[in-house]
């Protein structure tokens, strides 16, 4: 008498979970222990003496410094941007708000062409700096232009949404308190948004370190001066050095796994604390 | 009575403008934002456009049409050709193993799935030299078969699959996660079979995401750079892709053919956008219209 019946069972557990678990071994897993495992043909010393050549740590200063500073300039510019779009009502906004995704759908080819063309010395913005000394294309400032726009559709993107959630109730209350706009916003506004804020911080440095396409047009790639990390593992490609070109690959993996973990923690944090609130 | 209307009125002026900015804040941080993404955005774009049509439509159009660029269109066709039926129906099996059901690991496996995202599209390609190269785990056994994958068509598939690998999976799980089991489990007690349920009941769910994942996908297969450099070997008209191309003719100071070619990318990448907008508002009228049948 006490049957009751139970809710199915939903089909395919094995099927599925099975072929994820296969094609993720053969497309990702495999070829990225290559890797691993084909640096464990070198040993320790030759290992450390590849990957701290003076010319290859200069490519991680510059790679890891203009990443810093782009994703910094990304913070505060997408921050500001996804503050007006969500906010502020103006002519022309929805389309501003679709073009804010133009860096991931642009080819990275065609935007270190196009950005190496306006900030050459001839070039649209090029040639207004030029006389006063500022040089862009062809120097560590241009890989920071590079990296600014592959970076900026990430802050705003992950901030936007909390921004638009946030409830206006918080800020009534901090108002009628006797709060005023800017401790508003210092003091109730950005803890809430802070999480994402350095989630999109880190998604856009940790996407602009392994930048390639946009950067290497614009960069001028001068050894100890404007050449990054990636570009380093190409050019010992092209001189058939493939344990070089795993040596430092397994440097710049390591780091990424390294960032991929704090992204997936701020994540996780980010949502616990938006879960918390409700 | 008057009173009331009134008190309620003021409140709420003066609420808003204690929620607000004043209007000079608030114009200066729209201007900053304007000029902010005009100066990224919209003058690259500008850019890319007038260079190609520096010399004229007659060089554009023999740019475009020449036999060497429509080569390389033909071999980014078939590689986002591949590459997109197979991370889609990855992503479909991923986000059902992983949204219906319990298992250990779970958060793992996501982390895992997300891993091409983290990695550098040079080592994406560099991987694959690693193991099909002529100095590679497979190299002379691909040369004994007399097979070729580094510096020919298949491993440029390769690596744009890796590259574009996570975008469906990503796009479904959050949305097959929020919608839950119990529609499929409907279907089931009503005697449909496990495809019959798949079809009819769980890819019309997630319609939008699917198309969302496929756009974006398809969008990076074909501007992929970085992988497809490695593993191309650059032989023009035969493992040529479009960006490529652009970067050979660039380095050859064909400044006008490179932006011609580029712009064509660059139509593609504003299609995208506006068919990722349509489906965006598709969706969201979509989720208000059932909202709207729940409250009812």
């Amino acid at each position: 008498m006490a049957y009751k019946p139970k809710k199915p069972l939903l089909p395919g557990f094995g099927l599925s979970l099975g072929y994820t678990l296969v094609y993720l071994c053969l497309i990702v897993l495999i070829p990225l222990a290559a890797v691993f495992l084909r640096t464990m043909e070198l040993d320790w010393q030759t290992f450390w003496h590849v990957v701290t050549t003076p010319r290859v740590v200069a490519t991680y200063k510059l790679t890891f410094g203009a990443s810093l500073i782009a994703a910094l300039i990304n913070m505060v510019f997408g921050l500001l941007t996804a503050w007006v779009l969500v906010r502020y009502p103006f002519p022309g906004k929805k389309i501003l708000d679709a073009l804010v995704d133009l860096p991931f759908a642009l080819p990275t080819a065609v935007a270190g062409i196009s950005l190496t063309a306006i900030y050459a010395p001839n070039g649209w913005i090029g040639h207004w700096l030029e006389p006063h000394g500022i040089k862009v294309a062809f120097t560590p400032l241009g890989v920071v232009v590079a990296l600014t726009f592959i970076g900026l559709p990430f802050v705003v993107r992950t901030v936007q949404p909390v921004l638009e959630d946030f409830s206006a109730e918080a800020e009534e209350a901090a108002a009628s308190l006797g709060a005023n706009r800017w401790q508003t916003f210092y003091k109730i506004i950005l803890p809430a948004i802070w999480p994402a804020l350095l989630t999109g911080f880190s998604l856009a440095f940790a996407r602009a370190v392994g930048e390639y396409g946009s950067v290497i047009f614009i960069a001028g790639n001068m050894p100890m001066i404007s050449e990054i990390t990636p570009l380093m593992i190409i050019t010992k490609l092209e001189q058939y050095d493939y344990a070089g070109a795993t040596a430092i690959a397994v440097v710049m993996l390591v780091i990424s796994f390294l960032l991929l973990l704090l992204i997936n923690f701020l994540q996780w944090w980010s949502s616990h604390r938006h879960g918390g609130q409700r | 009575m008057q009173g009331t209307q009134f008190q309620q009125y003021h409140g709420k002026v003066a609420s808003k403008r204690a929620t607000s900015e004043p209007t000079w804040v608030r114009w200066g941080l729209i201007g900053i934002t304007v000029a902010f993404l005009g100066l990224f955005l919209l003058v690259p774009l500008a850019a890319v456009f007038t260079e190609a049509l520096r010399k004229g439509w007659s060089v554009y159009l023999a740019a475009i049409t020449e036999a060497d660029a429509l080569s390389a269109m033909k071999l980014t066709l078939i590689a986002s050709l591949v590459a997109v039926p197979l991370n889609l129906v990855f992503g479909v099996a991923a986000a059902w193993a992983i949204t219906k059901f319990e298992f250990r690991g779970k958060n793992f496996l996501i982390t895992l799935i997300d891993l091409p995202f983290a990695v550098s599209p040079v080592i994406a390609g560099l991987i694959f030299v690693l193991i099909f190269g002529l100095q590679g785990w497979f190299g002379e056994w691909l040369i004994d078969h007399d097979l070729k994958v580094v510096f020919a068509v298949p491993g440029i598939v390769l690596a744009t699959i890796f590259v574009t690998f996570p975008f469906v999976a990503r796009e479904l799980i959050p949305l097959m996660q929020a919608q839950g089991k119990e529609e499929e489990e409907a279907a089931l007690v009503l005697g449909a079979s496990g495809w019959k349920m798949l079809w009819h009941v769980t890819l019309p769910n997630v319609k939008w995401g699917l198309i969302y994942g496929v756009i974006l996908t398809n969008a990076r297969a074909m501007g992929e750079f970085g992988a497809v450099s490695v593993v191309s070997g650059h032989i023009r008209g035969l493992t040529n892709t479009m960006p490529l191309h652009v970067e050979i003719l660039y380095n050859e100071y064909n400044y006008a053919a490179a932006f011609a070619v580029a712009s064509l990318l660059t139509l593609l990448a504003l299609v995208t956008l506006v068919l990722k907008t349509y489906v965006e508002w598709q969706a969201s009228r979509d989720a208000a219209s059932i909202e709207k049948e729940v409250t009812a």
